[in-house]
């Protein structure tokens, strides 16, 4: 029994796990807002595709044995949802933001519905890669039981980036998104380009919402995501569409949740509703330190949120 | 612009006509499976009863039924009232606090033929009830809180409540006296009365144990948060804590991140034994099954909350059987078993108080003084606002 109570250590702990542990959903849906973006295409639905998403995983993980079989289903439905919102969105008129919003009370309603069967029973979880046996300290072990979905998340984001930056279809999304006009005039289909981009967003946010319910907390229940797939669409903006910006983001506000309660574990009991508000304070602050009164914001694409 | 879009339609594009086509077909297999759920359900309660007409009772939840928590406590207490003769329930789950409400209650009255209603959540009182209340006059109507006030509101209108203290108070014993750091964790969802109540009682019980045990709270803000639920317990496990327990809507992140951790837990609202075999000791659970037979002897004997013969106000702890504590876990030993059946019994005949003075604050101020005893039904505890001594925590956040 070595290290009874590790202390203070205890909150840069608790935030190192909780970038890992509650970082994962954001990371996810971040780099799959970022690539619907990319083409010029808002999904704010992806809120409801997130609890499509936990949903599906651990239904099929609890029905079948197999929490990877999960993650897949979680996948192809996170793409069935992102189908139907590339078909309204693509259609005269339609304006993304009110689909997304339509999506969000959609996708949640096909979870709740579907879901309530499986609030109750326990499905077997992800898998964990234990690096932390070499140390004697039980929270340090803890710590480093890390998800493969986290690596898979973490090896994702730069992997996007070199796709963005050195691929033909990268450049094809690239340019989709920011001016397709001239995309049109080399001869891309716009509208299958960007179904093509907001379904492969879409199935991204499924794997999110498996890790909700298959890895970190493990349950499914109809407030596993209180709002996170918002704030993952919110952090691409913060993260100025760069893939890797999106994981730094997402690693600082899966670890900002884990503050609040960390710091009163220790013993700092004023302040915990401040302390809990902390993603949502330092959203506001870097968004006022960063924002230009000159210029629009660097980095967004050109064609996003305008009707063509 | 309007004339860029023209070569985008080729993809999956519908016309206006198919559309109504298909709106139109929707709206026509709505009404009709409306329409055969209806002609259905009077077929269901002519089944339920022997040769005299049954007693409908409906329930509405604000949640899911098997939440492992204050819904499903409900649900057992209305699946073993189904079981006694002659009586039929109606159930409607995941009915929000608005006039969503309303509507659940006067189809339950005028479609299934309800005599008596338990809308179970506590936003449903004001003005759901009191308006469906004044319009059925001949229904009864009885809801978890103690909220009824005589004269102001309907006469067909009344309140029950399980006061949880005493169950929580065996429990802080066993935790206690099971746990070998002397460090108990306690994971709550917002610094109210009610929950003070609940966290209170666990531990004045284990102070009773171990007059220097301390015990960490933390407040996660809100009734169902379960990233941050999981992150509060993993928090207090680092921390040392080897018991945990909490009041939050669904025990059930709690008490598994708890087993994963390899700690113990203490349940709350109904019994979670399941979710962990190893490290499940006890926990306070409401004994719904029995608070609603003890309801269903009362109508079956001709008795009405309209006509008096049936108290407005009905509170209850473990004496009146409102209040259960969940089965023991494998961690529980024989000899902590025994005292925990005794405290229990001497709850029961009245010979222990769970606020029993002097009772200080974590801040050394006398809040119950000394020679006072408080029964868990006394309306002075509904105020309380103070963490016991040897919490860690604050209330004003």
């Amino acid at each position: 029994m070595a290290a009874e109570t590790i202390g203070w250590w205890g909150v840069p702990l608790a935030i190192a796990a909780g970038t890992m542990r509650g970082g994962t959903p954001f990371l996810f849906v971040s780099l799959g807002e970022c690539l619907t973006e990319k083409s010029g295409k808002i999904n704010l639905g992806l809120e409801g595709t997130l609890l499509t998403g936990a949903m599906s995983a651990y239904a099929i993980s609890y029905l079948t044995g197999s929490p990877w079989l999960g993650v897949i289903t979680a996948g192809v439905a996170g793409m069935a949802l992102g189908l139907l919102h590339a078909w309204l969105t693509q259609q005269p008129r339609v304006n993304d933001v009110a689909v997304g919003i339509a999506m969000i009370i959609f996708g949640s309603g096909v979870a709740f519905f579907l879901g309530k069967p499986f609030i109750q029973p326990s499905a077997p979880q992800l898998p964990t890669l234990n690096l932390g046996t070499w140390s004697s300290i039980p929270s340090v072990q803890e710590v480093l039981k890390i998800s493969p979905l986290f690596l898979l998340g973490v090896a994702l984001a730069p992997l996007m980036t070199w796709f963005f930056k050195s691929t033909r279809w990268g450049l094809l999304i690239r340019a989709v998104g920011d001016s397709p006009d001239a995309a049109r005039a080399i001869g891309i289909s716009i509208p299958k380009v960007r179904m093509l981009a907001i379904i492969a967003g879409s199935f991204l946010a499924g794997i999110g919402g498996a890790s909700l319910s298959l890895y970190y907390p493990g349950i499914w229940s109809e407030r596993i995501s209180s709002g996170q797939g918002l704030m993952a669409v919110a952090l691409v903006i913060f993260a100025r569409w760069q893939p890797m910006q999106c994981l730094y983001a997402s690693l600082l506000f899966g670890g900002a949740q884990a503050l609040g309660p960390a710091l009163q574990s220790v013993g700092m009991t004023q302040g915990y509703y401040l302390f809990n508000a902390a993603p949502y304070i330092l959203t506001l602050a870097i968004m006022i330190l960063t924002c230009s009164p000159n210029r629009t914001i660097f980095g967004a694409p050109g064609a996003l949120g305008t009707d063509s | 612009m309007s004339t860029r879009e023209v070569p985008t339609r080729g993809l999956l594009y519908l016309r206006r006509r198919q559309i109504i086509r298909g709106i139109l077909a929707t709206t026509a297999f709505g009404i009709t499976s409306k329409l055969v759920g209806c002609s259905s359900s009077p077929e269901g309660s002519s089944a339920g009863g022997g040769d005299e007409k049954p007693l409908v009772i409906g329930f509405l939840y604000v949640g899911a039924k098997d939440d492992f928590g204050f819904n499903q406590a409900h649900a057992e207490g209305a699946a073993a009232i189904a079981k006694l003769p002659g009586v039929k329930i109606v159930e409607q789950a995941n009915v929000p606090e608005t006039t969503e409400a309303q509507e659940a209650m006067r189809n339950m009255i005028e479609q299934d033929g309800a005599t008596v209603l338990f809308p179970t959540s506590f936003g449903y009182f004001d003005p759901h009830i009191l308006k469906i209340a004044e319009e059925f006059p001949e229904v009864q109507f009885f809801h978890y809180g103690a909220l009824y006030q005589e004269g102001k509101h309907p006469k067909n209108i009344g309140s029950y409540f399980a006061d949880v203290d005493e169950g929580q108070y065996v429990a802080g014993r066993v935790a206690a006296a099971t746990s070998k750091k002397g460090k108990l964790g306690f994971v709550a969802a917002k610094p109210i009365t009610p929950v003070l109540r609940n966290l209170n009682s666990f531990m004045l019980g284990a102070l009773s144990v171990k007059p220097d045990i301390k015990m960490q709270v933390i407040f996660t803000g809100d009734w169902s948060l379960p990233v941050k639920e999981a992150e509060a317990t993993n928090s207090l496990a680092d921390q040392g804590v080897d018991v945990v327990s909490m009041h939050v809507d669904s025990p059930k992140v709690v008490i598994e991140t708890a087993e994963k951790r390899g700690i113990f837990s203490s349940g709350f609202h109904t019994v979670q034994s399941s979710l962990a075999p190893k490290g499940y000791l006890t926990g306070a659970a409401w004994d719904f099954p029995s608070i609603y037979t003890q309801y269903v002897e009362k109508f079956k004997a001709g008795q009405t909350v309209i006509d008096d013969s049936i108290p407005h106000l009905i509170r209850g702890g473990m004496k009146e059987k409102f209040v259960k504590l969940a089965p023991y876990g494998a961690a529980v030993s024989a000899e902590t078993q025994k005292d925990a059946d005794d405290t229990q019994a001497k709850l029961i005949d009245g010979s222990l108080y769970v606020y029993k003075g002097e009772i200080k604050d974590n801040t050394g101020k006398t809040e119950i003084p000394a020679g006072q005893n408080l029964k868990v039904t006394d309306p002075a505890l509904d105020k309380m606002d103070w963490l016991a001594s040897g919490v860690i925590g604050n209330v004003g956040g």
